[in-house]
């Protein structure tokens, strides 16, 4: 396996063009994700979905308009992949998440595992989707569609040692600044998900731009899950027993 | 983006215009909802199909009605299942993998042994070929059976649903119990013309109700904030009282046939508590996925838990909470 | 910038990275704002007040680069004893006529210039403004600017009360923060931190750059906007180095092309002026008014003569003028908004609508559509089925009953367009630098090339006339390209090289210096001479950045010359030496006796700093080593312009022409020269009517290009704003009870448009002159049809047709109306509520 790529979207300094959202669609045939006017700034398009690969958030405050570039984190210990009963998500040489369309089934199990709520299902098509990375693009030696259409490197692509480094450097730029609202997100393989292959830079925190402050990856808790499981099968198969036997 | 919530004093948090940060189940009412069900009653019975093979003198009309009713479960539920898929036809992509980290993919395997078994059990049983064969499968059916009935516990704990994943240590035995109760009531209805033979199913029913029940109590309990989805979903209120009041007619529609006489008393509360929990062991399955949307939907269960946690871990960032 | 040029913004990004300091002067908090590092809220149309003041503010501290001003501005020049100020006149400059509002610039003129204009030296003093304000004559100078005189009298040490520093001085006095305060309804604290920003960011070592766009143009004092900033930036030595210029960033990709090679009424390739019918009979009548005599337009003729010949060649010689007497004349003012009231007047009968929808995108769109509805006939070229071609079945006029399809008698020809990836050819950018772009894909079924539309529409045309006299123009034009693929498309390449020009050897030239008075050379446009130098398509070279200095010489070419910097020769001293280490750009080296850098010098080469013109010189002969300004007559930076503007040698502050204030700075409320049309189709709101309470200002998003047909037809793109809005403040939603997702009715004397509507506290209330002043914000791309996947009314529908004098630009930015919750009535409803608001 080549070494691991990624993403370190730095968000302080995303212009909201949306490049990024155009570019995804126009490189993966993402079909349009409905004309609705949903009067929360200049978002229009909600949230992260099966037609929506690369979200670009609108937070007013005050004194402030922040504009962050959500995408799936692909991570490291992704919730999606793990209970995905048809292997139809696999994990690929650049140790990114990619859905094959032509296995799903369209189970929905990945839909609610994610805990950034990012994969969904195409109600019309039945199958599950996501960004991948551009994982063609990356085959082919290409940069992702939306960190090439990027014009302010807000999306940073490579290698993710590289991008932790350059991020570690952009933080302290920022606090050095007296912009010490900044801080990175899903940077740390310590957290639930043993940290995120696109991570980010956030000016606020992460609820504001609706990710989760502390995600995990719930198949984390999965032997103990088991073993309750097991309990209550043992209680059925005792009491049953006792239903039979007992009593008399 | 700050929103106030009155129901939550203490939790003024920062979402983004209200969204879920999660996304909700997509599975479909009746689908998945009946699937459960139909999983649990194929359990309980498959269950008690064993169980009858150690009898003294097995091969019981129970046993057979057990046998049916595991399989039929078995059969009707893996229907279900299906139509749920987005893509029907690949079903059988279920089959590609054997993966211990998906419960969805173990749960295939269980359900496709269970399938097997209990078909043969039950084949076997109607029309009396390889007698040796079907008691072999019963018996397997011992252990397939008590864990198709509570895997799916297991199955949507481990999602991020907030009001499922948090529960994880109560739903296997509400679903559990709710099983029992299920296929006991069905057993209650299979015995009303012969009272005699309903003591076991009858017992089931009413342990089952008491379980689920217990179990039930307790996670709101443990649950706190994230109990709200549970505590607000009619169908899951509908569930605790069908399973208690349920339990108790279950339990006294015992009385009249112990005495003897009262040959139709004794039917007409077997018949109305069989009723009852069936009702209840479906609202529990429809309410179950209900509370667990809701708890998707609203983002205030997933961020609250989540802030509090890092809150306590010391590890909250800077910055007040709301924006 | 960050929402029109998003993909030029990264150099700001990247500046701010090293420490730049970005400041965004915008009514609205935008996607720029969010990254600037200060936002100044400002009321639009307002900007003079704020430039006026910084410039006062730099007169008054003395904070401006002297030997700069000194050396290359006409800072020193004495201006004629018959000049009076707005000071003076009360918001009027010397020369008005209230008859014509036309100003005749006479006595702007330098000392010492008024009696030359007897002897005709320079027709613009001779024929005053009346006619240059009838045919925007300030346009022709184009980058020439007005004939002047090369050496006038001066004072070096700026104490003269009539040179231009001390006229500076006086007129600029009343710009104070008090009055940025009261009329733009900026703080003095935000004032105060930008004008010390300006000065710590200028001088030797630094330099400050102003980028505007539509925002500072679309006013009826547009073109003074920019005069300001220009006054401020030579006053800051902020013009002809790294890092300093005004920079316009231009629409449509090749906008700037499309005024090089014009689409313009009034000028000809290469800003050469249009010939106008009574005063240039001649050739040499034309050239006598072209412009001045010295600077490298002394070379007009070579120019011009230049491109009679590539038009008409063998047929063009010295004894038929070269031809000169086949061009079109004007007659006046044939601008859009002419044209279209022309429409309506029965006057013009027949429209070419070419990459344009004037039904959406032009200012008073039910004037257009009434224009459009009494032609004869109507071509529209466009890849997509705008409402331009489409108003006479589904226009709003339709709907409202003002229009029946069946008495419409307009032929209406649609001819599909290739779009810009289906043919090859040059884009020229904001930078002036040409691009060469190559097919990508074919262009689908019957579109074709606009080059491909007018080339068979020209041979067609010319195999039908016959020999009548009237058609020799025709039948002696150069119309012969080489075509290829079985549509015919002519080669673009071929026509790239005819606009570079020729020599007598038939080879490509290289410079516009090359270019001959005698009719031995020919060229298309002389400011592109050089784009296909040694036979090389000079556009097409795209050498990576990183691999070549930071002027990038290698990447595309600029006009004139691959120059990136204009007036680069005042990045050296007088002495031709660097201003600073940091900021050296070009300089002189003495060994090798010539200008040298990281540019091409905008500078006769081998001319050393100490030359000085012998008496009689022309062109740029007669301009001295110092003289940075090549193409000004005199070589200066012009901070007070004697000629060459219609409304003024000096910015001066007036109200748009619909304001709801007075203008508290003079006894003028608007600028006196402006273009105002009295006329029904399109009435005015009265000044500080009560019925018009709010400013409504327009403008464009990230996620639509202008009128829509290249947007709202794109899902990807119509999906990321689907529906027509208006921005406002929750303080203005309150006084108006509008509800953020709600619908809003927006009303002006012309029309009631229905938006969906954003509540943003991005929209800030301003506080002047005693009183709380909201701002209403419509982005104008979205219309009735236009084959989009999205529709929504028009924003151009409610704003006015009043126009900048010098270039007939249209105030879209700055006009009043009213707003209301709820959507608007249809139908004759729509009509009567209009009429109510007429009435009041
Ligand atoms: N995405 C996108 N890009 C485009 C275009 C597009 O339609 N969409 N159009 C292209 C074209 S044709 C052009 S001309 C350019 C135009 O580029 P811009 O000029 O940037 O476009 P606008 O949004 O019309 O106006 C810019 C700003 O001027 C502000 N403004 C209005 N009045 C005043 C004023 O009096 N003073 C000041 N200081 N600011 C004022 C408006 O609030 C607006 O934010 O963009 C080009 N690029
Ligand atoms: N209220 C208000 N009004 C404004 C402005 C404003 O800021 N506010 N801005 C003004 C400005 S700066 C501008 S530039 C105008 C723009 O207004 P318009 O030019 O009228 O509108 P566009 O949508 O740019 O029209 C360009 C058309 O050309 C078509 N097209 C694209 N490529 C080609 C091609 O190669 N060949 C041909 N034949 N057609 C092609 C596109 O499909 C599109 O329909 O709007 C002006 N109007
Ligand atoms: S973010 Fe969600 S979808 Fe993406 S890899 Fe992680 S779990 Fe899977
Ligand atoms: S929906 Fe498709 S990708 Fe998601 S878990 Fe099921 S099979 Fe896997
Ligand atoms: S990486 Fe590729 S698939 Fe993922 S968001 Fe970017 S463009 Fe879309
Ligand atoms: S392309 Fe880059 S700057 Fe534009 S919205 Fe996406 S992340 Fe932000
Ligand atoms: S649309 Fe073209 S011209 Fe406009 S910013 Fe993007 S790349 Fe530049
Ligand atoms: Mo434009």
């Amino acid at each position: 396996m080549s070494e691991r790529m990624g993403f370190f979207t730095d968000t302080s300094v995303c212009i909201g063009c949306k490049a990024c959202e155009v570019a995804c669609k126009e490189w993966n045939g993402v079909p349009d994700d409905g004309f609705v006017f949903r009067a929360t700034s200049y978002d229009n398009t909600g949230s992260l979905g099966a037609s929506t690969w690369r979200h670009v958030a609108f937070i007013e405050t005050p004194d402030s308009w922040l504009m962050a570039s959500d995408v799936c984190k692909h991570c490291t210990h992704a919730a999606c992949l793990d209970v995905c009963p048809t292997g139809a998500l696999f994990r690929t040489e650049f140790d990114t998440v990619v859905v094959q369309a032509d296995v799903c089934n369209g189970c929905g199990y990945c839909v609610p595992a994610c805990p950034y709520g990012v994969i969904d299902r195409r109600e019309d098509d039945g199958r599950a989707w996501k960004c991948t990375m551009c994982y063609d693009r990356q085959l082919g030696g290409l940069e992702p569609a939306c960190a090439k259409a990027c014009p302010t490197d807000s999306i940073q692509f490579g290698p993710l040692d590289e991008l932790l480094e350059r991020a570690d450097a952009r933080l302290a730029d920022l606090h050095a600044n007296g912009r010490t609202e900044a801080r990175l997100y899903g940077e740390d393989p310590g957290d639930g998900v043993g940290g995120d292959g696109a991570f980010f830079l956030l000016m606020a925190e992460p609820e504001v731009y609706g990710l989760p402050p502390d995600p995990v990856v719930t198949t984390r808790d999965l032997p103990s899950m088991w073993g309750w499981a097991a309990v209550a099968a043992l209680t059925m198969a005792g009491a049953t027993a006792w239903t039979r036997f007992g009593g008399r | 983006m700050a929103r106030e919530r009155a129901m939550v004093p203490e939790a003024e948090f920062s979402s983004y215009y209200g969204r879920p940060v999660i996304k909700a189940p997509i599975w479909h009412e009746p689908h998945m909802p009946l699937y459960l069900y139909l999983g649990g009653v194929s359990g309980a019975c498959a269950l008690s199909a064993a169980l009858e093979e150690l009898q003294p003198r097995p091969h019981g009309r129970l046993g057979t009605l057990a046998r049916l009713g595991a399989a039929l479960g078995a059969v009707l539920g893996t229907g279900f299942l299906i139509a749920e898929l987005g893509r029907p036809e690949r079903f059988l992509n279920m089959m590609r993998v054997f993966k211990p980290t998906s419960p969805m993919s173990m749960g295939s395997w269980l359900l496709a042994a269970q399938g097997g078994l209990s078909t043969m059990a039950a084949a076997s049983a109607v029309t009396g070929v390889l007698p040796g064969a079907g008691r072999a499968a019963a018996l397997s059916l011992g252990v397939t059976g008590p864990l198709m009935a509570t895997y799916t516990a297991v199955l949507i704990a481990d999602t991020a649903v907030p009001a499922w994943h948090e529960a994880r240590h109560e739903l296997p035995f509400l679903f559990g119990g709710s099983a029992m109760a299920g296929a006991g009531a069905l057993g209650m209805l299979a015995t009303l013309a012969r009272p005699e033979e309903a003591a076991p199913v009858r017992r089931m029913a009413v342990f089952g109700a008491a379980l689920e029940t217990a179990a039930g109590a307790v996670m709101e309990r443990r649950l706190g904030l994230v109990a709200e989805p549970y505590r607000r979903e009619p169908l899951m209120r509908a569930a605790r009282l069908l399973a208690v009041g349920g339990g108790a007619l279950a339990a006294l529609s015992a009385l009249p046939s112990r005495r003897g006489g009262g040959r139709v008393l004794g039917p007409a509360l077997a018949a109305a508590a069989a009723a009852a929990l069936t009702a209840g062991a479906l609202c529990t399955r429809f309410g179950v996925l209900r509370a667990g949307r809701a708890s998707a939907e609203d983002p205030a269960y997933t961020i609250i838990p989540q802030r509090q946690r890092l809150t306590a871990a010391g590890r909250g960032t800077e910055g007040g909470s709301a924006q | 910038m960050a929402e029109c040029h998003p993909v030029g913004f990264q150099w700001v990004m990247e500046a701010k990275a090293r420490g730049a300091k970005v400041f965004h002067i915008d009514p609205r908090f935008t996607r720029t704002s969010a990254m600037a590092d200060h936002y100044v809220p400002i009321r639009a149309g307002s900007d003079i007040v704020l430039l006026g003041a910084l410039i006062n503010h730099v007169l008054a501290g003395e904070h401006d680069f002297r030997e700069y001003v000194l050396a290359y501005t006409n800072a020193s020049v004495l201006v004629s004893e018959d000049f009076r100020d707005t000071e003076d006149l009360d918001g009027l400059f010397s020369g008005f006529d209230p008859e014509t509002r036309t100003y005749d610039p006479a006595s702007w003129a330098y000392q010492g210039v008024e009696e030359e204009a007897a002897s005709g030296q320079s027709g613009e003093r001779v024929e005053g403004g009346r006619h240059h304000a009838e045919a925007a004559r300030a346009d022709q100078y184009g980058s020439g600017g007005a004939a002047a005189h090369p050496r006038p009298h001066t004072d070096e040490t700026l104490s003269h009360p009539r040179c231009v520093y001390q006229v500076l001085k006086r007129h600029f006095a009343r710009y104070t923060p008090e009055m940025v305060e009261q009329v733009c309804g900026i703080t003095a604290e935000d004032f105060n931190r930008l004008a010390e920003a300006v000065v710590a960011g200028s001088g030797r070592e630094r330099t400050t750059a102003w980028v505007y766009s539509v925002g500072w143009t679309q006013h009826t004092v547009g073109v003074q906007y920019i005069r300001a900033a220009s006054i401020l930036q030579l006053l800051l030595g902020n013009m002809g180095r790294p890092g300093g210029g005004i920079l316009a960033l231009r629409g449509h990709a090749c906008i700037q092309g499309s005024t090089d090679i014009p689409t313009l009424f009034n000028i000809l390739p290469g800003y050469l002026p249009m010939p106008h019918a009574h005063q240039n009979r001649t050739l040499d009548q034309y050239l006598e008014r072209a412009a001045g005599d010295t600077g490298f337009w002394g070379n007009k003729r070579s120019y011009m003569v230049s491109l009679l010949k590539s038009w008409w060649g063998d047929a063009a010689t010295e004894d038929n003028d070269f031809c000169y007497g086949y061009l079109p004349r004007l007659t006046g003012d044939h601008g859009t908004y002419a044209t279209v009231l022309g429409q309506i007047d029965g006057i013009v009968k027949g429209y070419f609508v070419v990459g344009e929808n004037p039904a959406v995108g032009s200012s008073g769109g039910r004037t257009q559509r009434l224009g459009l509805a009494n032609l004869d006939w109507l071509v529209v070229r466009d890849m997509t089925l705008v409402e331009t071609a489409t108003f006479w079945k589904d226009g709003p006029e339709i709907e409202t009953g003002e229009m029946r399809p069946e008495d419409i008698a307009t032929e209406v020809f649609f001819l599909p367009a290739a779009g810009h990836v289906e043919k090859e050819g040059t884009f020229t950018q904001t930078q002036r630098l040409l691009q060469w772009r190559e097919k990508a894909v074919e262009p689908p079924g019957d579109c074709r090339s606009d080059l491909w539309f007018y080339y068979h529409l020209g041979k067609r045309i010319r195999q039908r006339i016959g020999d009548d006299e009237i058609d020799r123009p025709l039948r002696d034009l150069t119309w012969d390209y080489p075509e290829h693929g079985e549509s015919g498309e002519p080669s673009a390449e071929a026509v790239l090289r005819e606009i570079n020009g020729t020599g007598p050897d038939g080879r490509a030239l290289s410079s516009y210096l090359e270019l001959k008075p005698d009719g031995s050379t020919r060229c298309g446009c002389w400011i592109y001479c050089g784009v296909y130098a040694d036979e090389v398509n000079q556009a097409a070279r795209r050498k990576p950045g990183r691999e070549q200095s930071l002027v990038a010489p290698e990447w595309g070419w600029a006009w004139p010359l691959n120059r990136r910097i204009l007036y680069n020769r005042a990045s050296a001293d007088p002495e031709g030496r660097p201003w600073s280490e940091r900021k050296a750009y070009i300089w002189w080296d003495a060994e090798k006796g010539e200008w040298t850098g990281l540019d091409v010098p905008d500078f006769e080469r081998d001319k050393p700093p100490g030359y000085r013109p012998p008496p009689g010189a022309t062109a740029q002969a007669a301009l001295s080593g110092t003289d940075a300004f090549v193409m000004q007559a005199d070589g200066k930076g012009w901070l007070f312009a004697p000629a060459g503007l219609a409304d003024g040698p000096l910015p001066a502050h007036y109200e748009p022409h619909e304001s709801p204030l007075p203008n508290i700075m003079y006894g003028r409320r608007g600028n006196p020269a402006r273009k105002v049309y009295n006329r029904s189709e399109s009435p005015y709101n009265p000044p500080a009517s009560p019925r018009f309470p709010y400013v409504l200002t327009t403008y464009r998003l990230t996620e639509h290009h202008t009128a829509g047909g290249m947007s709202r037809t794109l899902p990807y793109l119509a999906e990321l704003q689907p529906e027509m809005f208006c921005e406002v403040s929750p303080e203005l939603a309150r006084e108006r009870g509008l509800v953020n997702g709600g619908w809003a009715t927006i009303v002006t004397s012309r029309a009631a448009i229905e938006a969906r509507v954003l509540v943003s506290e991005r929209m800030r209330p301003l506080r002047l002159q005693g009183r709380t002043l909201h701002q209403v914000g419509v982005p104008y791309h979205w219309g009735w049809a236009g084959g989009g996947v999205v529709t929504g009314d028009a924003a151009n529908d409610l704003t006015p047709i009043v126009l900048d004098p010098n270039v007939y630009i249209q105030e879209s930015k700055a006009s009043t109306c009213d707003i209301r919750a709820g959507r608007r009535p249809t139908g004759r409803a729509l009509l009567d509520l209009i009429e109510e608001y007429r009435r009041e």
